[in-house]
């Protein structure tokens, strides 16, 4: 059925929610209210206030007991409401969940989601993309879809996963994106990158609001002849390297696009790996299309010129083909 | 509380033997804390946090000599495959979940552990531990809160012992007791001497009866000295001499045998013994582990996730 990509994950969490009385909810502002972006409406009436907890403003407790309650056996999913807070509960993801299952073997099954992402408006703390901290930080897994129906899937996936996932929501999606989403059971594995528009003169490898922004692009460079090949690699960690190898060894080139910082963003890894494995098939240099190193500016103005957007995106593209 | 005494102490040896590396910490002075407040729980049902000082609870709930030994000593059969040291393992049989170096961010975790049973309607007391430096972290802060609010029963014992690394209680915090936040947390708070095993024991006891009642988290600070540096690189000569003396005549271990002999519990004869065998029992452990080979190189790679 059509869903938004905000309903599509509310429907993955209510699904397993009712499957697995082990999956609970914990964060602020979940319960009677909803959410901040109601991601959780009528799931406290459902559930009720022991599976839908709202904690005090204190990210540390809600992944810190997260993690305690996992390890006892449940399958907590963790809103942060903006997942620019993180950065309060970062020891808790980063050294506790995060080298649990290296110290001890002991399965860490906790989801740590939430809206991430700017141009909305939302000024230097309710805008930023920080997955690349946490693909960066070993042991977790780090999810970013950019359609309904992925959202779904992966969000059914995480939730079953044993180990430790973060989960990027793109606040600028939520109502925006509507989509065909399977109804029921619907599981997308974790590390399986998808091409979603295929092409043959250069590849543009993205995640989350960039697919967005690459598949407009290939749009209008489609008139001017140019045909963009865009790969969603839907997954950070594990990273599905196969796929993007595969899209460049057809097309010659290869643009990488994400909505993050520049500077030791994951689209130098991908640009690495690609450097690496997939050289002698490369026609023009791996290049890269993603925000200025700052934090995200509030007025439309500043946060528009900061931002990648489809506009960058082609004038790449055509650089590269060009090249 | 023997058995907390030799292990700490034969670690203290094999350090400077150079057979033990990276940080030893001793729990010299803190016997009592460990020991008593383990027992005050029921090791099968309830669980137990560890803290770096606290090698004397393992013990109490069961845990094996020689494992912890190949533990420390990062030996092959570590419960740790080598990935980590000293009592940071977690062994789910026993109960035991170690902690991590970062000081309170087991705390939310302890919390967390008991909140998973109070959603199945199961009480499970969780025993955890923090230091007078390490209660000034604020994990420890939205933990406490977070225990409080929703009533779990969470028992942590800040032990309090003078020096957090080379920084003196005067600089740690302003407070005249560190259980004085218990009546911020709306939650019960002591202070009592960790230096008695059986204070400790029945202090704990009354926080563990607490917890079972619904009445949520206690907070105890124990005050003790930590008879040795923050590890043993560390000389401590920050610590006057006098304080050290005056807390020597206060040895939770030779003052509970003091007590136990003259009460008739046991002859100093049969303490003696007990003694000599505890030193033994030690011996034949680190020999037995330091027999064990080093863990296999390719450990390093493996596990960093459940499944991939």
């Amino acid at each position: 059925m059509q869903m938004t990509y905000l309903e599509a994950i509310a429907d993955a969490m209510r699904h397993e929610m009712r499957r697995d009385d082990r999956v609970f909810m914990i964060g602020e502002d979940i319960g009677p209210y909803g959410g901040a972006f109601k991601v959780t409406k009528g799931f406290y009436d459902e559930f009720g206030a022991k599976r839908i907890i709202d904690a005090p403003i204190s990210e540390a407790a809600i992944i810190g007991s997260a993690i305690g309650a996992s390890l006892n056996g449940m399958r907590p999913i963790v809103e942060m409401q903006f997942m620019d807070f993180i950065t309060n509960g970062f020891n808790q993801v980063v050294t506790v969940a995060g080298t649990t299952a290296y110290r001890w073997g002991l399965p860490v099954p906790i989801v740590v989601r939430g809206p991430s992402g700017g141009g909305v408006g939302g000024n230097p703390f309710h805008s930023r993309n920080s997955e690349a901290w946490f693909a960066h930080a070993t042991g977790l897994k780090v999810v970013c879809p950019a359609f309904p129906d992925d959202a779904k899937g992966l969000m059914i996936a995480s939730i079953r996963d044993d180990d430790p996932v973060m989960f990027f929501e793109h606040k600028g999606l939520y109502r925006k994106i509507k989509g065909e989403v399977p109804e029921g059971e619907y599981i997308v594995q974790l590390g399986q990158a998808r091409v979603v528009r295929s092409g043959t003169h250069c590849s543009v490898i993205a995640y989350g609001s960039a697919v967005h922004m690459a598949l407009a692009a290939a749009e209008v460079l489609s008139r001017e002849g140019i045909d963009t090949e865009v790969v969603d690699i839907r997954t950070l960690v594990p990273f599905d390297q196969e796929t993007v190898f595969q899209s460049v060894r057809k097309t010659g080139r290869a643009l990488v696009a994400h909505e993050a910082v520049l500077t030791a963003g994951f689209g130098g890894e991908i640009a690495a790996r690609i450097a690496d494995t997939a050289f002698q098939y490369l026609d023009a240099p791996v290049r890269r299309v993603a925000a200025f190193d700052s934090p995200t500016p509030f007025a439309p103005t500043l946060e528009q010129a900061v931002l990648p957007n489809a506009e960058k995106i082609q004038a790449a593209v055509r650089e590269l083909c060009n090249f | 509380m023997l058995m907390a005494r030799e292990f700490d102490t034969a670690m203290l040896r094999l350090y400077r033997q150079g057979k033990a590396f990276g940080g030893v910490y001793s729990q010299l002075g803190n016997e009592a804390v460990s020991v008593g407040s383990a027992y005050a729980l029921d090791r099968d049902r309830d669980v137990l946090f560890p803290m770096h000082r606290n090698i004397g609870s393992h013990f109490v709930f069961g845990q094996d000599l020689d494992q912890l030994m190949v533990n420390h000593l990062a030996r092959e059969g570590s419960q740790m495959r080598g990935t980590d040291g000293t009592g940071h393992y977690a062994d789910p049989a026993r109960r035991i979940y170690g902690n991590v170096s970062h000081l309170g961010a087991m705390i939310p975790v302890a919390a967390g552990f008991s909140l998973a049973d109070q959603l199945r309607g199961i009480t499970t007391v969780s025993l955890t531990f923090i230091g007078d430096g390490g209660a000034q972290v604020g994990e420890v802060h939205e933990a406490l809160n977070f225990a409080s609010v929703h009533k779990i029963p969470l028992i942590l014992i800040i032990e309090n012992n003078q020096y957090a690394y080379s920084t003196p209680n005067s600089l740690e915090f302003a407070c005249e007791r560190l259980s004085d936040r218990a009546l911020g947390y709306g939650m019960y708070g002591t202070t009592i001497d960790g230096t008695d095993v059986e204070l400790v024991y029945a202090t704990c006891l009354e926080a563990v009866e607490r917890a079972r009642r619904g009445e949520g988290p206690s907070l105890i600070e124990t005050r003790t000295m930590r008879m040795r540096g923050h590890a043993e690189h560390d000389d401590f000569s920050y610590v006057p001499k006098d304080l050290l003396e005056d807390w020597a005549t206060k040895d939770p271990v030779e003052t509970y045998i003091t007590r136990i002999v003259r009460d008739g519990v046991m002859t100093a004869d049969e303490v003696k013994a007990l003694r000599e065998t505890t030193l033994a029992t030690m011996i034949a452990s680190i020999d037995r582990a330091l027999e064990r080979p080093w863990p296999a190189p390719e450990e390093g790679f493996k596990n960093v996730f459940m499944s991939t």
